[in-house]
């Protein structure tokens, strides 16, 4: 009797949680899926109501949108330079500082790595006047390099490289190409690089996505209408010259995210699996 | 004489170098260089010697004393940021213990996680401008839908009052970051030594009992953690509450945040640059002071404890080893 109950009592229960899941869900796809319809409709008919399928007008949103100097492909390149070489500087240079953090003994190892957890609290607004004004005194603004140099001291991946080669490496690897004859960067780039493979490619992905989604810096560094990347491009959706038009600025958003939505089908197991990661710090 | 191996404790160094050159150029000077100028007369487009005040605290003095706009952004932070966090935190607990609870053995998991994880991944001015669309007046997606559904009759302005405007940026973030805090949360949960779980069920332990009494004291280390990320997170927001509502600060400025503030001191034709620095540093006390007070909450007692102790006895190995 009582079984039965709590039976029934638990099959409630499922239904219920899968209710709340199913609305989450929806609510995660939804903003998007009515941004990819919108982009094919003309402004009228949004303006008429809400629709869940497209229409036919995605070629006069495209030319809408690009006759008002909304250039997609040149600020999808911008983008791709800028988050491209920073992802590299960022992977490289921080698995070498870990490595050098887990592999070397040397005195002032403990205290670089407290200072690397003191770092990573810094928020980026703190030096972004100083900033701005040394690039300005630098003649560096209009330039991807204030952007991308910056990369090679990542605090966060530091710290999840070091608990990675923490948990993996053996010494006895390193020990081993010692006395094979290889140099100390050597061994680095040849053997622990391919060793650490699965924590550079979640790290990449993580690294990547922030700059790509970068908007504060850039806006600040870039005033040069070819420089732009996309956020900054997106961020000229909202201005007056698109107010009407609706449906181009959905195809700018739709545009903008695309490219990422991929990327993200693709590779979100590993995504998933690698917040799930950095996440856990023990 | 034994003869010393090679010594690689240089490469220690070396390694190093990249991230400390780096850091010293592209982040510690500029931060310097910004708390300088906040005690500065440094403001206009054209470049004229800088002079340190008379009262070199007065930026500092005015922003919070004087500048209500300051004082709002301050609030307005706060309030952004507590009222997405709270509920953030909730459903990603709640998600958590459905999707970690074996007895109720979820289907699609997977799937909801990836889909639940998605707004997170689009750039965050694609979404302030998608979600700013989508609340138009007076004929948006979201007013026909509230018109389809019979909810309201007139269209409804949602970012002229400051609230539903509030609302509706923290609905944003949090929309944006409880499916990132769920799966950080699941990690946690998954690497809980599974006999504790084996144990309270033995001990006849319900679904809710081992969540409350098992599984959130072990995760209190986890959830410190997404509560300072979150915290440093929610200090810098800016892509929404800029981009949302224009002009940027919303109505009445219900939505200014301080890098919005911030920002447009410098950089929007008011070229206040002292201001702004003065500001950085106000928010980067703020967010030092935050740190270090959460930092010591999250200090695991029992492990200093044990850290401790281990460097005793390798010290007296040391000791000993050279003794022999």
């Amino acid at each position: 009797m009582a079984r039965t109950e709590s039976i029934t009592a638990r099959r409630i229960n499922k239904t219920i949680i899968y209710v709340v899941c199913i609305v989450l869900a929806l609510l995660s796809i939804l903003p998007f899926w009515i941004m990819f319809v919108n982009a094919t409709r003309s402004t009228p008919e949004i303006q008429r109501g809400l629709s869940l399928l497209p229409s036919s007008h995605l070629m006069t949103n495209w030319h809408v949108l690009t006759s008002k100097s909304f250039d997609p492909l040149k600020g999808f390149l911008n983008s791709l330079i800028v988050s491209g070489f920073s992802t590299i500087c960022a992977v490289y240079f921080s698995s070498l500082t870990a490595y050098g953090l887990v592999v070397y003994n040397w005195k002032l190892r403990q205290p670089f790595f407290t200072f690397i957890m003191c770092v990573m609290m810094i928020p980026a607004q703190a030096s972004a006047i100083g900033f701005y004004q040394f690039m300005y005194h630098m003649h560096w603004t209009n330039n991807f390099l204030p952007l991308i140099l910056p990369a090679i001291a990542s605090p966060a991946i530091v710290f999840f490289m070091r608990q990675y080669l923490l948990a993996t490496l053996s010494l006895e690897i390193v020990e081993a190409s010692r006395i094979d004859g290889s140099g100390e960067f050597a061994t680095f780039n040849r053997i622990i690089l391919p060793i650490m493979m699965p924590a550079i490619a979640t790290q990449a992905i993580f690294a990547f996505v922030a700059s790509w989604n970068n908007l504060f810096m850039p806006l600040i560094l870039l005033t040069d209408k070819a420089k732009y990347t996309l956020p900054i491009m997106v961020s000229l959706l909202r201005g007056d010259i698109y107010k009407t038009e609706f449906g181009s600025i959905y195809m700018g958003l739709s545009l903008t995210a695309l490219p990422l939505f991929v990327i993200y089908f693709l590779l979100s197991r590993y995504i998933i699996a690698g917040v799930a990661l950095g996440g856990v710090k023990e | 004489m034994r003869r010393k191996g090679v010594s690689y404790s240089k490469y220690g160094y070396i390694f190093s170098l990249p991230f400390i050159l780096v850091f010293l150029v592209f982040s510690l000077y500029p931060i310097l260089y910004t708390a300088f100028i906040g005690f500065t007369d440094m403001k206009g487009v054209i470049p004229k010697p800088i002079h340190i005040l008379d009262n070199p605290f007065q930026n500092f003095k005015e922003l919070i004393v004087d500048n209500v706009s300051f004082r709002q952004s301050l609030i307005n932070t706060f309030i952004l940021w507590i009222a997405n966090f709270i509920p953030q935190i909730a459903l990603a607990l709640l998600l958590t213990a459905w999707f970690t609870n074996r007895r109720l053995n979820i289907k699609g998991q997977g799937a909801f996680k990836v889909l639940l994880y998605m707004p997170n991944i689009i750039t965050a001015s694609t979404i302030a401008v998608l979600f700013s669309t989508l609340f138009a007046y007076p004929m948006g997606p979201v007013n026909s839908l509230f018109h389809a559904l019979g909810w309201s009759d007139a269209p409804i302005q949602f970012l002229q009052s400051r609230n539903t405007a509030r609302g509706i940026v923290s609905f944003i973030q949090f929309w944006m970051w409880y499916g990132n805090t769920m799966i950080v949360l699941i990690a946690g949960v998954m690497g809980i030594n599974p006999a504790l779980f084996e144990a309270a069920s033995i001990d006849g332990a319900s679904g809710v009992q081992t969540f409350f009494r098992v599984t959130l004291p072990s995760l209190r280390t986890i959830l410190l953690y997404s509560l300072i990320t979150s915290m440093i997170g929610g200090l810098q927001m800016f892509d929404i509450p800029q981009l949302f509502i224009t002009p940027a600060g919303g109505p009445d400025n219900a939505t200014l945040t301080t890098s919005v503030f911030i920002y447009g001191q410098a950089f929007k034709g008011s070229y206040m640059y002292n201001k702004a620095a003065a500001a950085s540093m106000i928010m980067f006390i703020i967010a030092a002071v935050l740190s270090a007070l959460l930092f010591y909450l999250m200090r695991d007692r029992g492990e200093a404890k044990i850290r401790k102790q281990h460097k005793k006895i390798e010290k007296a190995a040391k000791a000993a080893a050279r003794g022999m």
